[in-house]
């Protein structure tokens, strides 16, 4: 046994009593206070994860090694129908876990009517909601074609979708292109000035961008992400900086390709819109993860989703199952003349940027929205620094400044959520709770503990098929 | 009247509930009050405190117990109302940013070097086993860990070159931090391995106060020497001590080692050539060792360490121990012929298991047999009410004792109203108390018996009495409560303060006695 226990100076984590710190600080040396609580699951299943921690940290080592090389880039824009893999004109891609339409929540709902009239399917808001009820209309979530969309996370046929791909493995993912703020279909808004919108989004901005990103030969998003987290932003509920950087790469490229008019209405249009990097974040963000899912044994979570009415949860090692509870009204601050009351549960694809280690998880870089967390720099500091707790890697591409250039915690890992009872910090705008009116508010919100528990359910009993139920 | 109620699904730290139940049990008409999470064990021992209650059947381990026994309906219902303000009250905030698990810990401070670890019982393991993989040496002062788990704990501890002090192990001082329960005794070339943490206390502060001083003392948990565990923690901690070039005198304390572990123990003893001094409590001959003194008390081998670490002669022990003696004799004399014809028996109300047991072992010859193992009893209420004609020691720190509210070194209201029940009992001839001072223990303790001590002999004075209170102080002049400071209060609410438990039961016995032994 070595003897340097004696030959420096003491220095004692204290997990219990808090006290105890007390005797040690006294004599002079250090001592921290972890504040500890019991495992959200009973001792048999802990003990499991315990037995097989060994393929357990090995298989979550292969999925945050695969996150963490993946090389997102922005390709080429196209349809819908002709780049989403299982894309068919009577399907519907919507945000979170499957969902019917009578279980949808209003702006949901709304988004689906929104889009039915923009594909010319409907002609009024009645017939609209006819054909969303008839059956007529398959639903289904985004995360199984590849896709990801922030709120509703309405995707139709005829919809211009980014292409992103990570290049160290040749897979795809596709995002549509944000519309901006105040009234939108994401929201769950329908009226005609949004449906003009999408509707100029697919006749001039769709053919402008495509050829520009042509014309660049592709962008690389992984090196703007990790600029923008130097700038202030977290990728999730700011992107002031990663939209500016984006802007400055294109702008040269759609003065070239594009008429002149054409060109600075586009451009007019990315610079007046906070947002626009979020959905190509989203993607990055989808196409990184889509490259650890299926790996046996895993604990490592894939997918954060909400559908507005339940969170869904997919993990690595847990196949394609959805794993849910219902979802959370978030703690916002709201525009003026809303409330909470008037806010709906918890909604879209964006969690996913959480789940890669960005937005909520890396919030101690974006000082300029911690009135969302408490007001106080220190404040989002306190939430990146428990993310590292359920986390099973920091990230290396992806650094915080005021954190000493420390990598963001990446990949929720669904043991430690269990061990630690810790529930996973989520950046998020807020829907109104009725259809056609819009974004209310933005705030965070806690991450339902129960599907990551569920999941750690399911692994402890792939890990060990006799694992009894206590 | 007992009443009760489950709160569902609302985990609190044991510290939180202790907090809250002593807050409770303040209240106007309330008894005693116990809040304990729901897990089987504390089940049995609400059972075996008559405090289970037949709404606490379907209770779960993540539920929370409270019960109260109360005069009457009104103060119980109060009581119930009050727990939820009692619950949030408890325990220090801090800070929001504060690691949750003892990674987040390691990664907070990078310079650590060792987990202190007092979660339930259930979950010490776990964490322990993430503190070796760390890279942690590790002291788990929580109790309830099963034994396989300990041998499987210590295996990798020692498999890592790392030290696993516990399960159990609530006394140990590092670098002159004290952790756990310790006191704040001089750094000096004295090294302790203690299975037993009133004992590491108890021997520390008496080196401590003797002028010498203590390098290390390391705990191993009081199952370490048992046979299933073989000492591999205190086998290796007589082994960093060897090699500690700062150590020149090692003591080494264990409540009835296991006798296969005892030569394992010589074996290793003898590989060093510093002198060693054993305490092996309850053990009546522990052979010719390679010992430079082998002690019966803990005060002998306090004595006996300090005396070697002074470079002075340990043929002068049994001359200062015989001081000693003499001295509470002369006492003992003097407070004898006030006593009534009918005191005739002792009663000791202890905090500490091992100062119990010392102090049974130097009373038994003297005075003879003591009331049977109070454990057992049906009621811990009953189990403490006064028993007449017999000698008796109660462990007011054992498991009946303690459900739902703090250690009796922390919360003193269980021994202050023993102490007055005890003044009525025309019996009692002499009352001995432990009081254990430094970090973790209560920072006044004084003041809380002094009262109880006033109240006890007024009791005994309007029945025609005198009753002698013999107490001990476990302590240094540096230890935040200040051994002095207590000394004096105590004797100025008039009690009789001897300088060692040992000296304490001596001087109880021989007040009880009635002769010169």
């Amino acid at each position: 046994m070595s003897t340097e226990l004696f030959d420096r100076p003491l220095s004692v984590v204290n997990v219990g009593i808090p006290w105890f710190c007390d005797g040690i600080r006294a004599a002079g040396a250090e001592a921290i206070q972890v504040d500890w609580r019991p495992p959200a699951l009973p001792p048999n299943v802990m003990a499991a994860f315990a037995r097989h921690a060994e393929r357990i940290t090995a298989a979550n080592q292969e999925a945050v090694s695969r996150i963490l090389s993946a090389r997102p880039r922005l390709v080429t824009l196209g349809r819908a129908l002709d780049l989403i893999p299982g894309m068919t004109p009577d399907t519907i891609l919507h945000a979170g876990p499957p969902i019917a339409w009578p279980r949808m929540c209003g702006p949901m709902q709304g988004a689906v009517m929104g889009a039915l009239l923009y594909e010319r399917r409907a002609g009024t808001v009645e017939e609209a909601r006819d054909l969303a009820a008839s059956g007529a209309i398959r639903f289904s979530p985004c995360h199984d074609h590849a896709s990801v969309g922030p709120m509703a996370g309405i995707i139709s046929a005829s919809m211009p979708v980014f292409v992103v791909r990570n290049d160290e493995v040749g897979a795809q993912a596709f995002c549509t292109m944000n519309e901006g703020l105040g009234k939108v279909l994401r929201y769950g808004a329908y009226s005609p000035e949004v449906i003009q919108r999408l509707d100029w989004m697919a006749d001039l901005l769709f053919p402008v961008l495509a050829e520009a990103v042509k014309a660049l030969g592709g962008i690389d998003l992984r090196a703007i992400i990790a600029q923008a987290l130097h700038m202030g932003d977290e990728v999730h509920n700011r992107n002031r900086a990663a939209t500016s950087l984006f802007l400055r790469i294109l702008a040269p490229a759609i003065v070239e390709t594009a008429a002149r008019d054409a060109a600075a209405e586009v451009l007019r249009f990315i610079d007046g819109n906070d947002h626009f990097f979020l959905n190509l974040s989203m993607a990055s963000c989808k196409v990184s993860l889509d490259s650890a899912r299926g790996i046996p044994s895993s604990s490592v979570v894939v997918a954060m989703a909400r559908n507005g009415t339940e969170f869904g949860v997919q993990a690595s090692g847990t196949g394609s199952a959805w794993f849910t509870a219902p979802a959370p009204v978030p703690d916002a601050l709201f525009f003026p003349g809303f409330s909470k009351a008037d806010a709906n549960p918890d909604i879209g694809d964006s969690a996913i940027t959480e789940t890669a280690g960005l937005g909520g998880f890396a919030i101690a870089a974006a000082p300029a929205i911690v009135q969302f967390v408490g007001g106080a720099a220190r404040d989002a500091v306190g939430y990146t620094l428990a993310m590292y707790e359920i986390t099973a890697a920091e990230h290396t591409a992806y650094r915080i400044p005021g954190l000493d250039f420390r990598g963001t915690p990446v990949g929720i890992d669904l043991v430690k959520v269990a061990r630690t009872g810790l529930q996973p910090f989520i950046d998020t705008g807020v829907a109104h709770r009725e259809p056609g009116i819009g974004q209310v508010g933005a705030g965070v919100v806690r991450a339902p503990i129960e599907p990551f528990l569920a999941a750690a359910r399911a692994l402890a009993f792939a890990l060990e098929p006799t694992l009894k139920e206590s | 009247m007992t009443s009760g109620t489950v709160l569902t699904g609302s985990y609190f730290d044991s510290v939180a509930l202790m907090a809250a139940a002593v807050q409770l049990r303040k209240l106007p008409g309330v008894q005693d009050v116990a809040l304990v999470m729901a897990t089987a064990t504390n089940k049995a021992i609400l059972h075996s405190a008559g405090m289970l209650l037949p709404s606490f059947a379907g209770a779960k381990d993540e539920d929370l117990l409270v019960a109260v026994i109360a005069d009457n309906g009104d103060a119980a219902a109060a009581a119930l109302g009050a727990v939820d303000d009692a619950l949030r009250g408890g325990g220090p905030s801090l800070p929001p940013d504060a690691p949750r698990t003892l990674h987040g810990g390691v990664a907070a401070l990078p310079s650590a070097s060792l987990a202190l670890i007092s979660v339930a019982g259930r979950f010490a393991a776990d964490e322990a086993l993430d503190a070796l993989r760390l890279g942690l040496h590790v002291m788990i002062f929580s109790d309830n860990v099963p034994l396989e788990r300990e041998v499987e704990l210590k295996h990798l501890a020692r498999n890592r070159g790392l030290l696993l002090m516990g399960p159990d192990c609530g006394s140990a001082i590092i670098n002159g931090a004290p952790l756990g329960f310790a006191n704040v005794v001089r750094r000096g070339s004295v090294g302790i391995v203690a299975a037993s943490g009133t004992g590491l206390q108890e021997v520390s502060t008496i080196v401590s106060n003797q002028g010498a001083g203590i390098s290390q003392a390391l705990g191993t948990g009081g199952r370490d020497t048992l046979r299933e565990v073989g000492g591999i923690m205190f086998l290796e901690a007589l082994r960093l001590l060897t090699d500690d070039a700062a150590t020149a005198v090692i003591v080494l304390i264990a409540k009835a080692p296991d006798t296969e572990v005892v030569p394992l123990i010589s074996r290793a003893a003898r590989r060093s050539d510093k002198p060693v001094v054993t305490a092996f409590l309850g053990v009546s001959h522990d052979g010719p060792g390679p010992w430079a003194f082998s002690a019966t008390t803990l005060e002998e081998a306090g004595i006996a360490a300090a005396t070697l670490a002074k470079g002075d002669d340990v043929s002068a022990i049994p001359q200062i121990l015989a001081a000693r003696r003499s001295e509470m004799k002369a006492i003992a004399a003097s407070i004898r012929p006030s006593l009534a014809p009918s005191q005739r028996f002792v009663r000791g109300l202890f905090s500490g298991g091992t100062l119990r047991g010392e102090a049974a072992s130097i009373m038994m010859p003297l005075v003879g047999s003591f009331a049977g193992d109070l454990r057992r009893s049906a009621s811990a209420e009953r189990a403490s009410a006064p028993r007449g004609g017999m000698h008796s020691l109660v462990d007011l720190g054992a498991d009946e004792f303690t459900v739902g509210r703090p250690h009796p070194m922390i919360d003193y209201s269980l021994r202050c109203r023993r102490l007055v029940q005890e003044a009525r009992d025309p019996g009692v001839a002499v009352i001995l108390m432990d009081v254990v001072l430094g970090y973790g223990a209560h920072p006044d303790p004084a003041g809380e018996l002094a009262p109880a001590i006033q109240d006890a002999q007024r009791i005994a004075s309007e029945g025609g009495r005198t009753l002698p209170i013999v107490v001990s102080v476990t302590g240094t002049a540096a230890d935040p409560q200040r051994l002095p400071s207590v000394q004096d209060a105590l004797r100025e609410a008039g009690a009789v303060v001897a300088p060692s438990n040992a000296a304490a039961s001596y001087l109880a016995a021989t007040i009880a006695a009635g002769r010169d032994a």
